[in-house]
């Protein structure tokens, strides 16, 4: 890791503007901030009055809360993105080929690249998928990878998201936002569209249709319900694909299909892009408490009757553990070295890593395995004596429940303040379509910014904003 | 192309609420417009607003009293009185948000914002200087959902069960007015001209917006008859029991013309409408009116029922 200064994406190293920043920079010379600062609130108004909000859990639903968004779009080149992409697709295509692999012969245990532990006593491994072939060969339809930069061309995976990515909603409404509040700042970038994903996502869906279907596939999102903190996301998706939304308590299994309760009697499903957790998919086959689930679609999915996507059983693909295994399982699957760099990560269930891990917790992330939200980890530089010895106990009780990691130096992109541009620390997640008909990123993705000033942690959960992303056309 | 049974509850719903809140506004409005033209006495007519509202058994049970100030903040703001104002907005945009892909953008947008603006402007107690800012606020913003509704809507089964549930709704509210207020348009309650009665059905008149309506069609001269013919059996008038009903008999039929299907709820709004279609109001009176509203109460309600059974709302 470079201990030099902190990339920023805009001025690079040496507050030289960077190409990609061009248009941005000669536009930004001539605006009034007051303006800019009407154009936030503005901002603000519109992802209000558009419902663009998430629930906090535990509260009331009064409750809802906008996450804040920046107007200052970070600029990526169409070369960088190219580069990114190759990488992208060839961790997406050894993700599937290792679900595959995993549910059913397992050569990679067998090959000695990753131990029979990490799976079998694996939480995210689900027995039930053993030997099943979901339709298309497709276990991850939907893919958020998580990376960080610290260079020009230094990109990292922080994290793959293979079981329900989020945060594609507000990819597209930051981008309606922008393209409202400053049409003339398109007018001198050519910026790579993304209003093309929810008819890709839906294409992508009916390709990955069941052999048992006939005709159009019927394609629905199973959310929750209104009071789980995505449900903004579900009902857009839904409503932009012009599919239905449905709940559990819609379907039912229905002559060995699923279907959905509607004005004229039940209708079976071909594809189910569900947003509910495994655990509570089937109270037949997983908890028997879910009420959010559907009895014995697993038999039916079992049988051929209906895709699920992503497919039961993916979140051993993103378990954190598995993820310092990560560059093998590229290799492995696809032959080649992986294109995109893991961040170096000690899996404190090793002794020494443990004791290496130990005498640097104070420069180190400390993450749990299944943790997710930015809850429950440990930024060592930024955290007090106290907390660190706090951890440090939690850490001892169960090793084997953390991973850890050098703090890298994230680049920062300009947000706007009250005082004009400030550099902030940021993250990147690309969405990635997998389907029979192949593999599509669209051109950007969310990018979480970290509104305080110094701080790395970019989640929503914790205070983080988000801002539109672009993608030029070179 | 059949739509999600929980969507039609949802729909149905949302703006039976959405009716619900201008109701009871337009009852909040009565109240205060006839407390300001009879000095002194204005606290026994909340009484009987709330009554109309069907609100004042629930009122009671944690008021000691009737105050003009306890009953304004019940009907409009109390989170405990599910028809409150604030209440029914909320719940309309809750159903809203459940059916969200079932609605337009400008549909969606302007329920949000009718919700939030009520939720802004029924943040704290209204003061009855503020009274008439509040209440045009929220009939300007429900008034916007119902109009993007008009001009924005496919006009297929999406539209009928919003239709439907407003006019439930609403022949269900005309019905409980006339239920509370049927004594005075008794032939023995008629001494016409005397200030009370004028009162009293000035009352009835403004909780349905109908004193425009009313003259135009039956000049000033207000009798008894003449409101009772006008909120039952007139075919113009918005909402009068048999408009109400032949508009919920309309969208059943398209529904069962998408469907192809007959419902047993389109049979039994047929009859409801046949009935007004035979009934003249002189016959009303003699089968006794308090009956007769009571029936029809009783058929809005049974329709209802068979309404989500035929289109399962429910499992």
């Amino acid at each position: 890791m470079s201990e030099d200064k902190i990339f920023d994406e805009m001025w690079g190293r040496d507050e030289t503007l960077r190409t990609p920043y061009t248009e941005f920079q000669g536009w930004f010379q001539d605006e009034d901030l007051k303006r800019l600062r009407a154009k936030q609130r503005e901002a603000e108004e519109v992802f209000r009055l558009t419902g663009i909000t998430f629930n906090v859990y535990g509260r009331a639903e009064a409750e809802e809360r906008l996450i804040p968004f920046d107007i200052i779009p970070r600029i990526i080149s169409g070369r960088e993105w190219q580069k990114l992409c190759k990488g992208i697709e060839q961790r997406v295509r050894a993700i599937n080929a290792f679900l595959y692999d995993i549910y059913n012969r397992q050569e990679i245990i067998k090959a000695g690249r990753l131990p029979q532990d990490m799976i079998a006593r694996n939480e995210a491994f689900l027995p039930q998928m053993i030997g099943m072939m979901p339709p298309g060969g497709i276990y991850t339809h939907i893919v958020g990878i998580d990376l960080v930069r610290t260079g020009p061309d230094q990109f990292y995976v922080l994290e793959d998201n293979a079981r329900t990515p989020s945060g594609v909603s507000y990819m597209l409404e930051n981008r309606e936002t922008m393209l409202q509040m400053f049409p003339e700042l398109f007018a001198r970038n050519r910026v790579q569209p993304v209003q093309n994903y929810p008819a890709d996502l839906r294409r992508s869906l009916a390709a990955c249709a069941p052999n048992r279907c006939e005709g159009v596939p019927t394609v629905a999102v199973l959310t929750p319900g209104i009071y789980n903190s995505a449900y903004f996301e579900h009902a857009f998706l839904a409503d932009q694909m012009g599919v239905e939304l449905v709940e559990g308590h819609d379907l039912r299994v229905v002559d060995g299909r699923v279907a959905m309760r509607t004005t004229q009697g039940y209708q079976p499903i071909d594809v189910l892009y569900r947003r509910v957790d495994d655990d509570f998919l089937d109270p037949l086959n997983f908890n028997p408490e879910s009420a959010l689930g559907i009895p014995g679609i697993m038999d039916v999915y079992r049988s051929g009757g209906i895709t699920i996507a992503n497919a039961p059983g993916t979140g051993i693909a993103d378990d954190k553990a598995i993820y310092s295994y990560m560059p093998d399982i590229v290799e492995f699957y696809t032959g080649e070295k992986a294109i995109l760099e893991n961040v170096p990560t000690w899996r404190c269930s090793d002794p020494d890593s443990l004791a290496y891990v130990l005498d640097h917790l104070s420069e180190l992330v400390v993450k749990e395995v299944h943790g997710s939200g930015g809850y429950g980890m440990l930024i060592g530089p930024t955290s007090s004596k106290k907390e660190i010895a706090e951890f440090r106990k939690k850490l001892m009780n169960k090793p084997g429940n953390y991973i850890a990691q050098p703090t890298l130096s994230l680049s920062t992109v300009p947000i706007f303040t009250k005082a004009g541009l400030a550099p902030r620390h940021v993250d990147l997640r690309p969405f990635v379509l997998c389907s029979p008909e192949g593999i599509n990123i669209t051109p950007g993705g969310l990018t979480r910014v970290a509104l305080k000033k110094g701080s790395l942690v970019v989640n929503s959960s914790q205070g983080g904003g988000t801002k539109d992303t672009w993608v030029l056309e070179d | 192309m059949a739509m999600l049974g929980k969507t039609a509850n949802g729909l149905y719903w949302m703006y039976r609420y959405l009716e619900r809140a201008e109701n009871t506004s337009r009852l909040v409005e009565t109240g205060q417009r006839i407390g300001l033209t009879r000095l002194g006495q204005d606290d026994d007519e909340w009484a009987s607003v709330m009554q109309s509202a069907s609100v004042l058994d629930a009122f009671r049970a944690g008021h000691d009293e009737v105050t003009k100030e306890a009953a304004i903040d019940w009907m409009l703001r109390a989170k405990d009185n599910p028809s409150s104002v604030l209440s029914t907005i909320s719940e309309a945009r809750q159903n809203a948000r459940m059916v969200r892909t079932a609605l337009t953008h400008e549909v969606w947008e302007a329920m949000n914002g009718c919700y939030m603006a009520a939720r802004d402007i029924l943040a704290r107690k209204v003061s009855e200087r503020d009274l008439p800012k509040v209440l045009g606020l929220i009939r300007q913003r429900t008034a916007l959902v119902r109009g993007a509704t008009h001009g924005t809507m496919l006009r297929n089964d999406i539209y009928d069960f919003a239709r439907i549930g407003t006019f439930l709704e609403r022949g269900d509210n005309t019905a409980r007015i006339l239920d509370v207020k049927y004594y005075v348009l008794l032939p023995s309650a008629l001494s016409v001209g005397s200030s009370l009665d004028n009162v009293h059905w000035e009352t009835i008149l403004r909780s349905v917006s109908a004193r425009g309506g009313f003259r135009m069609a039956y000049g000033s001269q207000v009798n008894a008859r003449d409101i009772a013919q006008f909120l039952i059996l007139d075919r113009r008038m918005p909402r009068s029991l048999n408009f109400c009903a032949s508009k919920i008999h309309d969208n059943l039929r398209y529904l069962v013309s998408d469907y192809g299907e007959e419902t047993p709820s389109f049979h039994m709004a047929q009859s409801l409408v046949d009935r007004f279609a035979h009934h003249d109001i002189d016959a009303v009176f003699e089968s006794g009116l308090h009956e007769y509203i009571q029936s029809v109460l009783i058929s809005f309600g049974q329709l209802g029922g068979q309404i989500e059974k035929d289109f399962r709302f429910y499992e």
